[in-house]
């Protein structure tokens, strides 16, 4: 059975045309990137799939998704001049055409390079009406859709973590709606995507930074 | 399940004629608790979109910058000042909303703020004719607002049943589905009854059914743009016949299942591929090789 739609998955989004899911999907992409990164962006390198390839300039998918990375909305007009947005910001960009096809016909692979110097490989597709889907960061595959707000860890899959977790979120009055962990091998690096149905203020997060374990943590307000 | 919820044409009619409702309270009573919300700041959301609405008539009109792919961008222009020219033959109304749905699309195309509706490939439709609707028969923006409540039950009903992607479905999902919300809309703010408005609803629609999805260069222009202004005379007939008294022998509901099985059936060529219909046009071809030659076009 479908969803249950609302009056506004019908009338709207509001968003900066001309595809929902090749322009607003395309700068949520880069949005929802850009956030995961943690800081701000200093290179970001684009792998373009399927359609993403094709629509490129025509559906302005290449100013949508830095756009996003610059830390613009859909709904933003000054995603039309991305490009010198981006020069004015010093962020270097570029976009390459991958061989081959992914699961979804909408998905681009973000390399990116912050301010400080990290770096992350984030993937994700655009699914439609300016719907995304995060499903891999680095080597994990996992699954993040911006519907919600978000606790995004990286930790060393050891036991009592999602307790330690879990408890700085109660204490902070942050109710979880949806939990998934996601590793590769045990004992490595795991992934933990906490969907809340408050945003978690950045004082908790610190805590949740200082916790024995676990190498990064980000909270990403409800993406819309 | 819950008391507002309708998928289909036929609960909601029950709905409306249950509580002696318009289709738009219906709709605005489902949203109301479907995301748990006070109506008075459902009603404010709405009117941000259709503020968005008019203000993407308001530029396109004015504007003649050409779109991403630089096949449209003139045209709402040159069709608005054939309006103000008052040589139009068909009706004011009508040609004045041509311009606003070719205005609409433009913006679209030339990367400006649109409000989709139910898709960006068919944000010209409900504006165009709402917006000319409301300025030349001075009508409330209150009013607008709860017609854009009365295409979102369409709207959900289709989208339930059927598609509003053209990906999936062809144009019929996306400009059949928009003429057939607009036609609606304007029934009910003419003051037809519930009945006629699914009556308009599925007249529109009906006309529509089997259009193909054939965008030349896969890009939201031609034949896009005035796909969207022939939806709007379409969304007008049909409104036009149902205020007459003239009725649809096909119920919505069943429009709506003849309309997902076509979609179905339709081959993915013809839906949003660019691998069809005009997209593999002598003439399209001739863009494609054209645009894929230029030297910074990644």
């Amino acid at each position: 059975m479908k969803n249950i739609l609302s009056a506004f998955d019908i009338i709207g989004p509001i968003m900066i045309g001309p595809s929902s899911s090749h322009t607003a999907g395309a700068c949520r992409l880069g949005f929802a990137a850009h956030k995961i990164l943690g800081e701000g962006v200093r290179q970001v390198i684009f792998h373009l799939y399927g359609s993403f390839k094709e629509t490129l300039t025509g559906h302005g998918t290449d100013k949508a998704l830095l756009g996003g990375i610059l830390g613009l909305q859909p709904s933003d007009e000054r995603i039309r001049d991305a490009f010198e947005l981006a020069h004015e910001r010093q962020i270097y960009y570029s976009y390459i055409n991958m061989p081959g096809e992914e699961d979804h016909p909408n998905t681009v692979v973000f390399k990116l390079t912050g301010v400080n110097g990290s770096e992350k490989t984030i993937k994700g597709s655009s699914i439609g009406g300016g719907n995304i889907i995060i499903t891999r960061i680095d080597d994990t595959d996992l699954r993040f859709t911006g519907k919600y707000s978000t606790l995004i860890t990286k930790h060393w899959d050891q036991p009592g973590i999602v307790l330690k977790v879990s408890a700085i979120l109660a204490d902070s009055q942050v109710n979880i709606a949806n939990m998934n962990l996601y590793r590769t091998y045990r004992n490595d690096i795991a992934y933990m995507i906490i969907e809340t149905d408050q945003q978690i203020k950045p004082e908790y997060l610190d805590q949740i930074k200082t916790i024995a374990d676990v190498e990064f943590a980000v909270a990403i307000e409800k993406l819309f | 399940m819950s008391r507002f919820q309708f998928t289909t044409g036929e609960q909601l009619l029950k709905l409306c004629t249950d509580r002696q409702i318009k289709i738009s309270q219906a709709a605005l009573l489902r949203e109301c608790e479907l995301v748990n919300t006070d109506a008075a700041e459902l009603v404010v959301l709405m009117q941000n979109i259709y503020q968005v609405m008019k203000e993407s008539v308001a530029k396109g009109i004015v504007s003649t910058e050409p779109s991403t792919g630089g096949l449209i961008g003139k045209n709402s222009s040159k069709m608005y000042q054939y309006w103000q020219s008052g040589q139009a033959i068909s009706s004011d109304l009508l040609a004045k909303a041509v311009a606003y749905a070719l205005a609409v699309t433009e913006e679209n195309a030339r990367m400006g703020r649109i409000a989709a509706c139910p898709t960006a490939g068919a944000c010209g439709v409900v504006p165009g004719l709402l917006v000319a609707l409301q300025e030349q028969l001075a009508i409330a923006d209150s009013t607008i607002i709860e017609a854009l409540y009365n295409t979102s039950a369409i709207g959900i009903i289709i989208a339930t049943n059927a598609s509003i992607s053209g990906a999936e479905g062809g144009c019929q999902a996306e400009v059949g589905s928009a003429s057939a919300m607009a036609a609606a809309a304007i029934v009910e703010i003419l003051g037809g009854r519930p009945q006629m408005c699914l009556n308009a609803a599925a007249i529109a629609l009906k006309n529509i059914l089997g259009l193909v999805c054939d965008p030349v260069a896969g890009l939201v222009e031609v034949p896009c743009s005035k796909r969207n202004a022939m939806g709007v005379a379409n969304a007008l007939v049909a409104a036009e016949m149902t205020m007459a008294g003239i009725e649809s022998f096909i119920p919505f509901d069943e429009v709506v299942e003849a309309m997902n099985s076509i979609g179905k059936a339709l081959p993915s060529t013809l839906k949003e591929t660019a691998r069809g219909g005009l997209a593999v046009s002598k003439t399209a071809m001739k863009y494609n090789d054209r645009i894929k030659s230029k030297p910074n076009n990644k």
